[in-house]
């Protein structure tokens, strides 16, 4: 495991066994995450971003799921292969995640207050005074006005922006070394959405925590990341840095993404691209590329076989056909390469 | 991965016809409503065989007392309380009647009186739920209070009062339990209206103009009908059990008729001496109860739409 | 989807609409207070706003979902305060409603065929053949087939889904769609698609659209003009693009400023504008003007007068003290 790095995940396999059969969420997904750095993970409903991002907390209910194959390695142990016990201890003091939804991730029960320093007594054995001071530390943190009352409410006392808010200082009690964010930010209004993006830029350069952002929201990719992961039908269909996946974008998908988002500070008489049809199955997935059926650069070995992982750079790697020497060029939609047509 | 086993050719890298691309696709197999229930059904072991307990009692309650040559009422004072002779299967009671003629008998007087209840429950708790959670508002209020009031009621109250004043027969003692268990029922089915009055499709239903009658019928009804379902076949065994208990606190249905819950009243009778009396009947109780609630889990497992993929 | 003129019909007003709901306990929420708009026909005006702003009630105020606290919307002229019957059931046909949830919006136990059919069968628009056909046409318009008609709604995907309920619509031949976040379930490839499907039945059919949304992206994207509305007020009416290049009301410029562009290199170099705070409870709104408890701008006079709802510039509606030069002097006259 490289030093930089503080998690590797490697050809991961998660498969769910439902009614209808093996629904195969995650197919070969491998990335790495720097230290400090922010990565984020983007695709659409049902690309398997999340249960990427709950196999790394394992989090994933067994049964139904299922980790068939691959590695996630965290400080140099595969957490798909740790005990429960140490994964504890992992869970809340190394890596802490935050949640779409604060209401439904904050206990209801409990206070704010306790809430922080539940993982503060747990894990860094801090005695009760010592917590509430640090909890009260963590809340000014995150900007919660009056910390000395709020410590003491419930969640349902809490504004949707303010649970956010406590959530995060929940999260980052302990300091961990990687936070991980599934759509921390689609549950909120925009207003409230640059709220928190704010307040987690700047707490990522005070604390100095890696992140894992999860999102469907290209534009807060464009905010907040360092380097993207560009996932499709379960698999990692290109990454790069955020520079060169809005600049350069290699596959075709990402071109696709790109040309169906509306651009605010664009004329409005840029056409939409919409992508056509659906994403596949992934009950019976397609064997080549599962980008294929609605790809509208596909070739016939695309439908046949999945193409390789090539690098294009030393940051970029694209999982397409087309990067194939035999393959024709085809250009980039020149209209989405970081707004020319301006 | 690798996949360079395969040799490249150019012409695999020939592009593909643009038609036959994003075609648009939904699963292959037609899958009506009810036959994706049916579907995660069948996978509930339990259920099942609470299926196939409950086919052969109630089998057995229509052609089992024909079996032998008895009746349910004929007495044989040379045989009585004998355990199993010659086709006395179930042996005989204290009259020298045969127990698996009344047994069965009286299974499917039980039956007929859970269903009639249940009947009763549907024919008033339905349009009553239905009426106060559409309508909403003023009148919702006013036909909750009711209900509250008439919950306050202890139901066995009522019940004896209506038994007093009505012989206990077969349609007394349903109608007793239909008039007291409605209540759920229309509770169930008037948080359901609430729910859907609110969804979209009821709303885009009335931006269409449809009439009352349309938004009920198509829209409203098919809709509550998973939990009004469930609710029966909870109700069911609920029904059975309240009869048993009525019979033995003699309000039962008369002698020589007889149902499960007077079966079980007399076999009490003699328990220390004749076990077997009260055995079998008390057995084929449990049993409906049983399946009845393992249907009742099944279904409700089968219609929650939150397993829905 | 050119720029309106100002003359052009008017196929909607809206004149100070109120909708208040009682919440039990004698507390009334103020949903919608005080709005005023109009739209023209065949243009789309868009509605942005965030959560509890009162965009969805306005839309279904407007299409009689719910009925008005007070003032009075006119459709083609007409109050719509009292239709009954015959009337109603031709508003019926003339205004529809597109919904957001694609999963709630379509009745799971009929099939894709009779909820398309729905709108015919009330009006007994088509019966038996013609029906069919009909509904085959409205399949092949929204880019279906034929043999969709006969399934059930939980085959399809959200943005077919989404399609069906289009259909649904078109089926009565309306003149007015609301569109009611019609995209803000759907994933960003299928956004695309539906956007573009009812451009393109804009211009065949030339239908008017009130596009309700909170993705200020695509609102700009498919609208002639953009209403932004605020905790039950309306704070700016514009020209899309006008709105966007010299937004006027505070709220606007911190809405605008705080939606991520998908372009890190323009990231890098924006100012934005972070309000502080939450919006208040619609319950108890703030006295004066309601944004005044988040407005970097907020004078002495925002807590005291309820701002007017001016034309500022031209076909540039605004309620702000701030550009309002007795509100001014009154400031000045405060200090």
């Amino acid at each position: 495991m490289d030093r930089n790095n503080v998690l590797e995940v490697k050809d991961l396999h998660v498969s769910f066994h439902t009614y209808n059969g093996e629904v195969q969420a995650v197919r070969g997904v491998s990335f790495e995450e720097k230290k400090g750095e922010t990565v984020a993970v983007v695709g659409e409903s049902g690309c398997g971003k999340s249960v990427t991002s709950q196999s790394i907390m394992r989090l994933i209910p067994q049964p139904p799921g299922v980790f068939k194959h691959g590695e996630i390695l965290f400080e140099g142990n595969d957490l798909t292969k740790l005990p429960e016990k140490q994964m504890e201890g992992i869970r809340g003091k190394d890596i802490a995640m935050i949640f779409q939804d604060p209401m439904t991730s904050l206990n209801p029960t409990m206070t704010i207050g306790k809430q922080i320093m539940e993982g503060l007594v747990k894990h860094r054995k801090l005695g009760r005074a010592e917590a509430k001071e640090k909890a009260l530390e963590m809340l000014r943190l995150v900007g919660i006005p009056s910390p000395g009352s709020r410590i003491d409410q419930y969640p349902h006392q809490f504004s949707g922006g303010m649970r956010q808010r406590a959530m995060i200082a929940i999260a980052l009690a302990c300091a961990p070394k990687l936070l991980i964010a599934d759509e921390p930010t689609t549950a909120l209004d925009v207003t409230i959405q640059a709220q928190i993006l704010d307040l987690m830029n700047d707490l990522k350069e005070k604390m100095d925590t890696s992140i894992i952002l999860i999102t469907h929201d290209l534009g807060v990719v464009a905010e907040t990341a360092d380097r993207v992961v560009v996932m499709y039908a379960g698999k990692v269909v290109e990454t790069g840095t955020v520079e060169e996946i809005f600049n350069r974008p290699r596959h075709p998908y990402t071109w696709g993404l790109m040309g169906s988002m509306p651009r605010m500070d664009l004329s409005r008489d840029t056409e939409l691209t919409p992508i056509l049809g659906a994403p596949p199955n992934l009950l019976s997935p397609p064997k080549g590329c599962p980008f294929a059926s609605r790809c509208p650069h596909a070739m016939k070995v695309c439908k046949e076989q999945m193409p390789e992982t090539t690098d294009a750079s030393g940051t970029q790697r694209v999982a397409c056909w087309l990067e194939h020497p035999m393959a024709p060029s085809v250009e980039i939609p020149h209209d989405l390469v970081g707004g020319a047509s301006k | 991965m690798n996949s360079s086993t395969q040799k490249m050719t150019p012409e695999m890298f020939e592009p593909v016809a643009k038609d036959t691309l994003a075609q648009e696709g939904v699963a292959s197999k037609k899958i009506t409503f009810w036959g994706d229930v049916w579907r995660r059904f069948r996978q509930n072991k339990g259920a099942l065989l609470g299926v196939l307990l409950l086919v052969i009692i109630a089998v057995l309650a229509i052609v089992g007392p024909d079996i032998n040559s008895y009746s349910y009422r004929a007495t044989n004072y040379e045989i009585t309380n004998q355990e199993t002779v010659g086709d006395h299967w179930f042996g005989t009671d204290g009259l020298g009647r045969d127990i698996w003629t009344r047994t069965w008998y009286g299974a499917g007087i039980s039956l007929l009186i859970a269903l009639l209840a249940t009947g009763f429950d549907l024919l008033i708790g339905v349009p009553y739920g239905c009426i106060s959670g559409y309508y909403g508002g003023k009148v919702d209020n006013w036909m909750q209070r009711i209900i509250e009031v008439l919950y306050g009621i202890p139901n066995l109250i009522v019940i004896i009062l209506l038994l007093l004043w009505l012989k206990p027969g077969i349609i007394a003692i349903a109608l007793a339990l239909g008039i007291t268990g409605w209540i759920t029922m229309a509770r169930v089915v008037r948080g359901q209206m609430l729910k859907l009055k609110s969804q979209e499709y009821v709303l885009a239903a009335r931006t269409l103009g449809a009439s009352t009658r349309r938004m009920l019928t198509k829209h409203m009804l098919p809709n509550v009908l998973g939990p009004v379902i469930i609710t029966v076949m909870f109700s069911i065994p609920t029904a059975i059990f309240f009869e048993a208990f009525l019979a033995f606190i003699g309000l039962g249905i008369r002698p020589p008729q007889a149902s499960l819950g007077v079966l079980i009243n007399d076999g009490y009778q003699v328990l220390q001496l004749f076990p077997y009396q009260l055995f079998y009947p008390a057995l084929i109780l449990s049993l409906i109860m049983l399946s009845f609630n393992l249907v009742g889990d099944g279904l409700r497992d089968a219609l929650d739409p939150k397993l829905r993929q | 989807m050119s720029k309106v003129e100002p003359k052009v019909e008017k196929i909607l007003e809206v004149e100070q609409v109120k909708k208040h709901f009682h919440v039990g306990r004698g507390q009334l929420v103020q949903a919608v207070d005080n709005v005023s708009f109009e739209v023209y026909k065949g243009e789309t005006l868009g509605l942005v706003g965030e959560s509890g702003c009162g965009k969805s009630t306005i839309g279904r105020t407007i299409i009689r979902l719910y009925d008005a606290t007070d003032g009075d919307i006119r459709f083609k002229g007409k109050t719509t305060k009292d239709l009954k019957g015959k009337n109603l059931k031709q508003f019926n046909r003339e205004m529809q409603m597109i919904f957001q949830d694609p999963y709630a919006s379509l009745n799971p136990r009929m099939t894709v065929g009779d909820i398309i059919a729905e709108g015919l069968d009330i009006h007994e628009l088509a019966k038996g053949k013609a029906r069919q056909e009909k509904v085959v046409e409205l399949l092949k318009t929204v880019g279906l087939n034929e043999e969709h008609a006969d399934r059930f709604p939980h085959e399809f995907s959200g943005g077919q889904r989404q399609r069906i309920g289009i259909a649904r619509a078109l089926a009565v031949d309306p003149e007015f769609i609301i569109a009611d976040e019609p995209i803000s379930a759907l994933d960003v490839s299928i956004q695309a698609q539906v956007v573009n499907l009812m451009k393109k039945l804009q211009r065949e059919k030339g239908l008017t659209y009130l596009f309700i949304a909170h993705d200020l992206s695509m609102v700009k994207y498919i609208s002639d003009r953009v209403g932004v509305m605020y905790l039950g007020n309306m704070v700016e009416l514009a020209d899309s693009q006008e709105l966007y290049d010299n937004p006027l009301h505070p709220y606007t410029e911190a809405l605008l400023s705080a939606v991520p562009i998908p372009d890190p290199d323009t990231e890098k170099r924006r100012e934005r504008i972070i309000l502080k705070g939450d919006v208040p409870s619609p319950i108890d709104p703030p006295s004066g003007c309601r944004f005044r408890t988040r407005c970097p701008k907020a004078m002495d006079i925002c807590a005291k007068e309820v701002p007017t709802w001016q034309e500022v510039r031209p076909l540039h509606w605004v309620s702000c003290h701030l550009y309002q030069e007795e509100s001014l002097k009154k400031e000045e006259g405060m200090k």
